[in-house]
């Protein structure tokens, strides 16, 4: 079914939520001027909870294409905007007393993260090249500022430059590719693009220039997830950027950057073939994504060794934890999506809990560096606990919520018959788990360097820090709701 | 190529607008031979003022640079490289 613009409004009101509350935000924090450092943040969390009950609230399952064809509406396009919104609550509650953050005007902060937030909600369920592009970009940009948030701080410009520079180039050769794919087929819709690939055979489009226009729209995606031949600015980004950003960053464009992927290669390129996806005849893509999750892993993971600043270290484990996820797309069946969104909703948890440690104990030491960590266990048990917990999920040791993500994607490669594919997976999360228990060494078996006074955590962040260890602690528990939440998600993507 | 090779911030970030540009053309004119309509040229209108803001915005961030560093050579943007 195809919607024209004035029925589609009803099911956009997510959106439209957080357009009212960017605006509201901006006008609270010109027009009061004593209330704004406590309006300004409640009206984000406001809208954010607002439009996530819309979201749950409308009916996604009727597969429907939105303003003639621009936007879906499927399960996959409620999990992601679900998803999405939580990550940016999360960081909300999480950046409130970020010492970095304070230092400088925050008016703007809750207005660009509604703005980033919009952007995700749109590109996880674009399926036409130019509003593909456009919420892309607006993704893109407001992460520039929010990176460069930071005025007198020469990491953080010198992060932004270099996001805003990568950036330009990848998204400029992602735009080259779609305009090499709309002179072939004529089109901009994913459906009819694929359609068009289907009536003519790929053979009467010349092989060469396929191969390259995917490759070129991957350098896109590949920069928003931050795989590998793409990754360079991820690093130095997370390690200049202020840590709340880098939370977000880390885990909510990468999870829009993972949707609009497998939207525009299952939509676009495969044909549906009974329950499993079948290749578009001749456009070998999975074999090239499972080249980039291969490499994806094993440099994120061997370059974390080495680093000793915590936040390198989390954005080169993060790169790793892209190669996992992407590991599930390359499957082709449902099994593999789903695998995908459940590994994503548990890193949700794990990589924010990460970084919200990073948060607290750089409020009060001023440091990211792990040789700083030590002795943290005696300065404030409960802190090093929560960290021990988030580093061992994102390691995927059985108990706590990674393992599940792990299992899953494993399971769905080894079903497939891939099985080299999932024995790289399991070495690298062995070697993974290296400088995982690094910082759990650090912080539990160390001394500490003279610095003994316990550390304060406040009620805020205490209260933030066990929701986020729950979910690590016991998912596990809820594995069925989960398989079926996640498997209704991925099921119903088949598009129209 | 003027990406690549060049040290001076603004003038990468003139490489990139080339970039966008030559996408810009190709939309135009496959446009010319798309049997619907006028997706193409819509779409090139959209990445023009994309463009336009995306420049907005480095410049602002070179503008910076320019103000910590005194300088908009990209080599000695290296502080975080260590």
């Amino acid at each position: 079914m195809i919607m024209d613009n004035l029925q589609s409004l009803r099911y956009f009101y997510p959106e439209l939520t957080l357009i009212v509350a960017m605006l509201l935000v901006v006008i609270a924090d010109i027009s009061f001027k004593r209330l704004r450092s406590v309006l300004n943040p409640l009206l984000t969390i406001v809208s954010l909870l607002l439009a996530a009950y819309f979201t749950a609230y409308i009916n996604h399952s009727q597969e429907a294409n939105l303003f003639l064809g621009m936007l879906a509406l499927d399960s996959f396009a409620q999990f992601f905007k679900l998803f999405l919104l939580l990550a940016a609550f999360l960081v909300v509650l999480g950046s409130l007393q970020s010492e970095e953050l304070s230092q400088v005007h925050q008016g703007e902060f809750f207005a660009l993260l509604l703005a980033v937030t919009l952007g995700m909600l749109l590109m996880a369920n674009s399926i036409n090249l130019a509003i593909l592009y456009l919420s892309l970009e607006l993704v893109s940009l407001t992460s520039y500022i929010m990176v460069g948030y930071l005025k007198g701080d020469r990491l953080s410009n010198e992060a932004s430059l270099k996001y805003i520079l990568f950036g330009a180039i990848s998204t400029g050769s992602m735009l080259y590719g779609f305009s090499l794919i709309y002179g072939m087929t004529g089109s901009l819709n994913l459906y009819t693009i694929r359609d068009a690939f289907l009536s003519q055979g790929v053979q009467g489009f010349d092989q060469f220039t396929t191969l390259l226009a995917l490759v070129l729209a991957l350098a896109g995606f590949g920069f928003k997830t931050a795989l590998v031949p793409f990754h360079f600015w991820c690093p130095d980004v997370y390690a200049g950027a202020p840590t709340p950003v880098t939370a977000f960053l880390s885990v909510a464009p990468k999870a829009a950057g993972f949707g609009i992927l497998v939207r525009f290669f299952f939509s676009g390129m495969t044909q549906t073939t009974g329950s499993e996806w079948g290749l578009v005849n001749g456009i070998n893509w999975p074999l090239v994504l499972i080249g980039i999750s291969v490499l994806t892993m094993t440099l994120g993971n061997v370059a974390a060794l080495t680093q000793n600043n915590l936040k390198r270290m989390l954005a080169y484990s993060s790169i790793a934890q892209a190669g996992y996820i992407l590991m599930g797309s390359v499957v082709l069946t449902g099994e593999g999506l789903k695998s995908m969104l459940i590994y994503l909703f548990v890193y949700l948890f794990m990589n924010l809990g990460a970084f919200l440690v990073v948060t607290i104990i750089y409020n009060s030491d001023k440091s990211f560096e792990i040789g700083d960590y030590n002795g943290m266990f005696k300065r404030s048990p409960f802190l090093a606990f929560a960290m021990g917990v988030f580093m061992l999920s994102l390691t995927g040791i059985p108990p706590f919520a990674g393992f599940l993500g792990k299992l899953y994607v494993f399971l769905a490669v080894i079903e497939k018959g891939l099985i080299w594919f999932a024995v790289v997976g399991t070495l690298n999360a062995a070697l993974a788990a290296f400088y995982y228990m690094r910082v759990i060494k650090a912080m539990v078996l160390e001394e500490g360097n003279g610095n003994v006074a316990p550390l304060q955590v406040s009620f805020l962040n205490q209260a933030l820090l066990v929701a986020l260890l729950i979910p690590n602690l016991l998912l596990v528990f809820f594995w069925n709701p989960i398989d079926r939440w996640t498997a209704s998600s991925a099921r119903l993507f088949g598009g129209l | 190529m003027g990406v690549l090779t060049r040290k001076n911030a603004v003038n990468v970030l003139m490489g990139i607008e080339l970039i966008l540009n030559s996408a810009n053309i190709n939309l135009v004119a496959f446009s010319r031979y798309s049997s619907n309509g006028i997706d193409g040229q819509m779409f090139a209108i959209i990445v023009i003022v994309v463009a336009a803001s995306e420049v907005a915005v480095a410049l602002a961030m070179v503008l910076t640079m320019y103000r910590l560093l005194r300088t908009v050579n990209l080599d000695q943007a290296d502080t975080l490289k260590r």
